[in-house]
């Protein structure tokens, strides 16, 4: 239940690097969502003994961010931008094309734990519009088939990490620039890949 | 129409290392740097950023230097990078990050060396992991050289730099709602006064709050000097910019350009033209918060000034083309929907305003529209930013209540018919 000794100091670390300790908050919502998929009562509590305020201050500051979930995830977190240059780019088709595959409305999770599905605001690829991402890795260019054969691809191999440079060679089309520089680098959990988070690995 | 490559020169020269540090110092990264704090002074620096006349690239358009010169007397100031890109339409900061961060990371010390600074932050936003990543990388890359921690350079100065993650919050690009972030809390907008961060920023401490773009501009100026820079683009819009082109163009992109053509000039040379060969019906001339130019109007010039002076603004750079096939009430929908999404729900004008705009827009969209909506837009509209006027006036704390209201007003002032035709003319009731 509680935060492992690992965890913990990894918090610590984080809570360092600022001035004032309750900058490390959005940070350790993020350590959070890594670790259960959510924002857990549980997560609140300890958070909130490791920055000195109180649950509700924490809770307060969780429900604000979109990234800070407060129900359970799946694996997968497919989000579908919508906003201007993907929303006259068709990416309502490929809204509709991952809702009919996974059978979810907007923030639902299926049974299996797999698959979590949200159409959201703009996400910096318009150029490649449009675009999806999958635990924040960007796709850009993806055509409604290919949608459904990203959603396929990940049911069936199941990548413990989700890397956008294969996403992209796999199902990407047109892109928002060239990105030029080869990265295995992606993320292993709902929570964005970082470093500092150690939420990202390289896939060999 | 060409471009001309300052921010972009070493991206592209290296293409495929020039995240690393190895790269970046085989052409001659962190040289400028290092000349700084060894040789220069504070107030050397800060005369050729005024000099340059550079403007802020964030949306704004503030004077870079004026800024600076702002920053109060204090033992702890801080420098903040906003890296919360989320203007719809924007992806330039993106590049800078995911492929030049050491730019960026020299562009901060010249910076705080300037200002006096020993700590910046970058605050990144939450979806953009990717150019996190890399920009974290070459972090510690500058840390294990020696030009970040205690005595860059060899010097007697200390610089530090976190890497901050954002979580999901548009709001948090406007500057005082990304200090409140930074400081753990809700990124709501701060009540004025204090007016500025630079007197009163993080920790309620003088805090100098630029966009990743602005600071990494600055080894260039500083290297070539203000006054080369100042010659670049036109009066008002000094230097190259980097604008992201999206829409129904064939060649989407950045394009790093001196300000100064005309929008439709830089859509057929360096965009390719419209797919198809089609008409623009409409474009938006700086993001998502920009009212919209009609087809018409693609010789406006691509300067700060000039697209003011047209009752608009070119904001974050962002340019949107929209061909004559497109429904303009869903794209407006659309952008309504991203504000009210967006709305952080201090400002009661915003908070509902923005949610009965789409609440209409949707129901005009989908051919349930009443006669007496058009009037009731302008009305909600009218109570968000009184009078309907450029540059908006507000009942709110930020402008993100009035950039609602920008796509509204185009419609009705330039495509009144194409919302009419969407009404049914008999409502049975």
């Amino acid at each position: 239940m509680s935060w492992d000794d690992k965890l913990l100091k990894q918090a610590k670390k984080i809570i360092k690097l600022y001035p004032q300790k309750r900058s490390a908050l959005g940070p350790l919502l993020h350590l959070a969502q890594s670790k259960d998929g959510y924002i857990s009562d549980d997560s609140i509590t300890v958070i909130s003994e490791l920055v000195g305020i109180t649950e509700v201050q924490v809770k307060s500051v969780s429900t604000f961010y979109s990234m800070y979930k407060q129900e359970p995830t799946g694996k997968y977190l497919l989000s579908v931008c919508k906003s201007i240059s993907c929303e006259i780019n068709n990416s309502s088709e490929v809204i509709n094309k991952v809702q009919e595959f996974t059978g979810l409305n907007n923030n639902e999770t299926d049974e299996e734990e797999l698959f979590t599905f949200e159409a959201v605001e703009c996400i910096g690829a318009c150029g490649g519009a449009p675009a999806v991402q999958v635990n924040y890795e960007t796709v850009e260019g993806v055509t409604p088939e290919n949608a459904i054969n990203l959603c396929k691809w990940l049911k069936e191999t199941k990548p413990d990490v989700v890397v956008a440079d294969e996403m992209q060679e796999n199902f990407g089309g047109i892109k928002s620039f060239d990105w030029a520089i080869q990265d295995n680098s992606g993320a292993t959990s709902t929570a964005p890949g970082f470093q500092t988070l150690k939420t990202t690995k390289v896939k060999k | 129409m060409k471009e001309t490559i300052l921010l972009t020169k070493h991206m592209r020269d290296n293409p495929e290392g020039s995240h690393l540090i190895d790269s970046y110092e085989k052409n001659n990264g962190y040289s400028t740097a290092k000349k700084t704090i060894l040789e220069s002074s504070p107030e050397k620096i800060l005369e050729e950023i005024k000099a340059s006349n550079i403007r802020g690239r964030g949306g704004a358009g503030f004077p870079t230097g004026v800024k600076w010169g702002f920053l109060a007397e204090d033992e702890d100031r801080y420098l903040v990078i906003n890296a919360d890109e989320s203007e719809p339409g924007t992806f330039k900061d993106r590049i800078l990050l995911e492929r030049d961060p050491h730019q960026l990371i020299e562009g901060i010390i010249i910076t705080c060396f300037s200002a006096n600074i020993k700590e910046a932050f970058i605050y990144i936003r939450g979806e953009y992991a990717k150019p996190a990543r890399r920009v974290q990388q070459a972090v510690e890359q500058a840390y294990q050289k020696g030009y970040l921690g205690k005595n860059i350079f060899g010097s007697e100065i200390n610089l530090d730099i976190v890497v901050h993650l954002g979580a999901g919050a548009y709001i948090c690009g406007e500057e005082t709602a990304l200090l409140n972030s930074l400081e753990g809390r809700r990124g709501e907008p701060r009540l004025k006064p204090p007016y500025f961060p630079a007197v009163k920023g993080l920790y309620m401490k003088p805090t100098l709050v630029n966009n990743v773009e602005t600071i990494s501009s600055v080894p260039w100026i500083i290297e070539n000097g203000g006054e080369e820079y100042n010659k670049l683009g036109v009066e008002g819009s000094t230097g190259t910019r980097i604008f992201s082109l999206s829409g129904h163009v064939n060649n989407p992109g950045n394009y790093e350009i001196e300000m100064g053509s005309s929008f439709g000039e830089f859509v057929e040379t360096l965009g390719g033209g419209i797919r198809n060969n089609k008409k623009v019906k409409a474009y938006i001339p700086g993001g998502a918060s920009a009212p919209w130019f009609r087809g018409d109007q693609l010789d406006i010039k691509m300067t700060i000034d000039d697209v003011a002076n047209n009752n608009s603004m070119l904001g974050s750079g962002a340019v949107v083309m929209m061909d004559e096939d497109t429904n303009l009430v869903s794209a407006a929908k659309s952008i309504v929907s991203f504000f009210a999404h967006e709305s952080c729900g201090q400002c009661t004008p915003c908070r509902e305003g923005t949610t009965w705009l789409e609440m209409i827009l949707d129901r005009i969209a989908s051919g349930r529209g009443r006669t007496s909506d058009m009037n009731l837009l302008l009305d909600v509209c009218d109570n968000i930013s009184p009078g309907l006027s450029w540059p908006p006036k507000m009942t709110t704390i930020c402008p993100l209540g009035p950039s609602a209201v920008s796509p509204i007003t185009s419609l009705m002032n330039d495509f009144r018919d194409e919302v009419e035709s969407l009404i049914p003319t008999k409502v049975l009731l």
